[in-house]
C-alpha cells in the first residue's frame, strides 16, 4: 500500500511569480524511506509544506496514509509527524516542557504527557539535559528534540526536512542512528537531504528533483550507477607514473585515468575502503610513495551533472513564458 | 470544547515563559509604575483645582495607555513564535485552528491583571483615591482588562503579517504613541484646535479614558463633544468600539492564521 501519493503537485509562490512544485509526483511505499534529494531552492520544503497540510498547492492531489491533504487536513495532521528544516521549539522553556506541552496539545492526559516525555528524552539521548532550557542546547540537541516533539504520538508517516543539514560530523552520525531506529520500528519516512550519501546511507528509494520536478528515481545503487560509483584516487610522488598505475589496475581490475601532469591516478571502483586498503599494501611492498590518496563518493554535484549535464542551478524568477537562471552562490 | 482546552495550553505555555524567564514578569510590571511616579510627580502640579488632585484624572490615563501596549506585546510574541516557525508546528498538530491566537490572547490578558493591580497599589501609594465604591471600581478594571484584551487581537494580526518581531513591536507603538497622546489620557482635550477635539474625543483611547474616569467617581471634561455620544455614553461607547475591534481582527486573524508560514 502507498502510505504517500503526490500526483502533479503545482505550487507557486508570490503570485505565480515564482515556481516552486512544478507538477510534481511521487509515491512511498508503506513501511519504507524515500529520501528527496535536491539542491538549494529545488522544491523540498515546499513539498514536504505540502503534503503536511502546511500550504495548499495551486493545483494537484496527495494523500497521506490514503487521507487527502487538501480536503481533510485534520486527518492527515492526526497520523503525521513533522519536522521542519529549522528545529521548531520554544527556546525559553526546557525541552522537558516543550514535550509535554506538544504531548497535551496531542491531547494525551497530563499523565501520559509526562511519561512519554520522559521516554522520549531517554530515547534521544536528552535525558541529562531535559531540565535546561532549549537555548543552551548544541544544534544537534535542538533538531533531535524537535524529532522527538514529531514523534509523541507515534505517527504512521514521518516527514523530515533536512534533518542534518547543519550539523557537525558527530551530529550527523547520531542523527542518522536515531533516524536508523526509527526506521526499524517500522515508520514511513520521507526525508529530504541535499547529501547523496545521506540518502544512500538511509533510504530505500531515491527521488531526485531539481526546479519542482522530479528528474531521476531509483534505488540508491541505480542512481549511483548511473552516476558511476566511488573512484580511489591516488597522487604518487614519482614521476613516472606507469608502475603504480600497473599495481592500481591488477589490485582494482579496472580501467584508471591518469592525469601525467598532476600524477594522479583515478580509477572507479565497488567496494571502496576495502580496495584502498590493498592499493596501499600494494604500494608499501612496492615502495610507491603516495602523495595523497582518496575515496571520492560521487556529490550531488555529480549526480546533477550526470542527470542534466550541468550543475545545479538556482531558479529566481519564472516569469510567463520565459525563465531566468541563475548560478547558485 | 477541545478547543478551548488546546488554547488553554498555549496560554499555560506563556505562564510556564514566565516562570523560566521572570524578569518578563518583572519588567512588564515595573514599566507602568515607573510611569505612574513619573507622571504623578512631574505632572502631578499641573491639574490645579481638581479635587483630589491631578493624579485622579491621571491614573485613568496610565492605565488606558498601559493595556493599550498589550497591543505591542501580543503582536510581538506571536511575531516570535512565527520567526521560530513554532506556528508551523502547531499547525502541523491537530488541534483547533483557533486554539494558538486564543491561547495567546489569554495569556496577555492574565499578564494585564497582574500589572493592573501592581498599578492600582502604586497609585493609591502616590494619592490616587476612587471614590467609587468597591462594584464599579472592580467594573473599571474588568473595562481595562476588556479593553486590552480587544486589542490583543489587533496585535494577533499584526504579529500574524508580520514576521520580523522586532519591526512589528515598533510599528504598533507608532499606531499607540500617536492614539494615547491624542486624548485626554494626560491632558484635556479642552485646550486642543477644535478640529483635533473632534478626533481626540472620539478617539476610542479617550472614550475609555473617560469610561474609567466615570467609573473610578470623576467626570471627563469635554470640550467642543460636550454633549455628543462619547461625552454623554463613555461606557457604553468604549463598549461598542471593543467589540468592533473584536469583530474586525478576530475573523481576519482565524482567517489569517490558516495559512500563516514562517517564511
Ligand atoms: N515564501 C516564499 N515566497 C517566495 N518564494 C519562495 C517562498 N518559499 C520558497 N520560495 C521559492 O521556491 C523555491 C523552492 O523553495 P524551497 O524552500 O521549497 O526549496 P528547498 O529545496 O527546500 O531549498 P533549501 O535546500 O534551500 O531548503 C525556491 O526558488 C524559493 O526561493
Ligand atoms: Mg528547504
Amino acid at each position: 500500500m502507498k502510505s504517500v501519493v503526490a500526483e502533479n503537485i503545482v505550487k507557486t509562490y508570490r503570485k505565480g511569480a515564482v515556481l516552486a512544485l512544478d507538477g510534481l509526483s511521487l509515491d512511498v511505499e508503506e513501511g519504507t524511506v524515500l529520501s528527496v534529494l535536491g539542491p538549494n531552492g529545488a522544491g523540498k520544503t515546499t513539498l514536504v509544506r505540502v503534503l503536511s497540510t502546511l500550504l495548499e498547492p495551486d493545483s494537484g492531489h496527495a494523500t497521506v496514509g490514503g487521507i487527502d491533504v487538501i480536503k481533510n487536513p485534520k486527518g492527515v495532521r492526526e497520523i503525521i509527524g513533522l519536522s521542519g528544516q529549522y528545529a521548531a521549539v520554544d527556546e525559553t522553556l526546557t525541552g522537558w516542557d516543550n514535550l509535554v506541552m506538544f504531548g497535551q496539545l496531542y491531547h494525551l492526559s497530563g499523565a501520559a504527557a509526562r511519561q512519554r516525555a520522559t521516554e522520549l528524552l531517554a530515547q534521544f539521548s536528552l535525558a541529562d539535559a531535559a531540565h535546561r532550557p532549549i537555548k543552551t542546547f548544541s544544534g544537534g540537541m535542538r533538531r533531535r528534540l524537535d524529532l522527538a516533539a514529531s514523534l509523541i504520538i507515534r505517527p504512521k508517516v514521518l516527514f523530515l526536512d533536512e534533518p542534518t543539514t547543519g550539523l557537525d560530523p558527530r551530529g550527523r552520525m547520531e542523527m542518522w542512528g536515531v533516524i536508523e531506529d526509527l526506521v526499524r520500528e517500522g515508520v514511513t519516512l520521507l526525508l529530504t537531504t541535499q547529501y547523496l550519501e545521506e540518502a544512500d546511507q538511509l533510504a530505500d528509494d531515491i527521488v531526485v528533483i531539481d526546479h519542482g520536478r522530479v528528474i531521476a528515481h531509483g534505488t540508491s545503487d541505480e542512481l549511483k550507477n548511473q552516476v558511476g560509483g566511488e573512484r580511489v584516487e591516488i597522487v604518487v610522488a614519482e614521476a613516472n607514473v606507469s608502475p603504480a598505475t600497473e599495481i592500481i589496475e591488477r589490485v582494482t581490475h579496472g580501467q584508471a585515468t591518469v592525469d601525467q601532469g598532476l600524477r594522479k591516478i583515478s580509477v572507479p571502483v565497488s567496494d571502496g575502503t576495502q580496495t584502498l586498503i590493498a592499493v596501499i599494501r600494494a604500494f608499501d611492498e612496492a615502495g610507491i610513495h603516495a602523495l595523497d590518496l582518496a575515496l571520492k563518493r560521487p556529490s550531488l554535484d555529480d549526480v546533477f551533472l550526470s542527470l542534466t549535464g550541468h550543475v545545479a542551478e538556482e531558479e529566481v524568477v519564472v516569469e510567463p513564458g520565459k525563465k531566468k537562471r541563475g548560478a547558485r552562490a | 470544547m477541545n478547543g478551548i482546552r488546546d488554547a488553554l495550553i498555549i496560554t499555560k505555555r506563556q505562564l510556564l515563559q514566565l516562570t523560566r524567564v521572570p524578569e518578563v514578569l518583572i519588567f512588564t510590571t515595573i514599566q507602568p509604575v515607573m510611569f505612574v511616579l513619573l507622571f504623578r510627580y512631574v505632572f502631578g502640579g499641573l491639574g490645579v483645582g481638581i479635587k483630589g488632585g491631578y493624579v485622579q484624572l491621571l491614573m485613568p490615563g496610565i492605565f488606558v495607555q498601559t493595556v493599550a501596549f498589550t497591543l505591542a506585546a501580543t503582536a510581538q510574541g506571536l511575531a516570535q513564535d512565527m520567526e521560530k516557525g513554532l506556528i508551523d508546528r502547531f499547525r502541523s498538530l491537530p488541534i483547533a485552528r483557533s486554539a494558538v491566537v486564543v491561547g495567546r490572547t489569554l495569556g496577555d490578558g492574565l499578564l494585564n491583571i497582574v500589572v493592573l493591580v501592581v498599578m492600582g497599589l502604586a497609585g493609591f501609594i502616590v494619592g490616587w483615591r476612587p471614590t467609587s465604591g468597591v462594584f464599579h471600581i472592580l467594573l473599571g478594571f474588568l473595562m481595562l482588562l476588556f479593553f486590552g484584551y480587544s486589542l490583543s487581537w489587533a496585535g494577533i494580526f499584526a504579529g500574524l503579517i508580520s514576521k520580523d518581531a522586532r519591526v512589528v513591536a515598533n510599528v504598533s507603538f507608532l499606531f499607540i504613541f500617536p492614539l494615547t497622546f491624542l486624548s485626554n489620557a494626560f491632558a484635556s482635550t479642552t485646550s486642543m484646535p477644535k478640529a483635533l477635539q473632534y478626533f481626540a474625543e472620539w478617539n476610542p483611547v479617550s472614550t475609555m479614558v473617560a469610561a474609567a474616569r466615570q467609573l473610578f467617581g470623576f467626570h471627563n471634561t469635554f470640550g467642543v463633544t460636550a454633549h455628543s455620544l462619547p461625552s454623554e455614553h463613555p461606557i457604553q461607547t468604549s463598549l461598542v468600539y471593543m467589540v468592533l475591534i473584536m469583530g474586525i481582527f478576530i475573523p481576519l486573524s482565524v482567517r489569517r492564521y490558516k495559512t500563516a508560514s514562517s517564511r
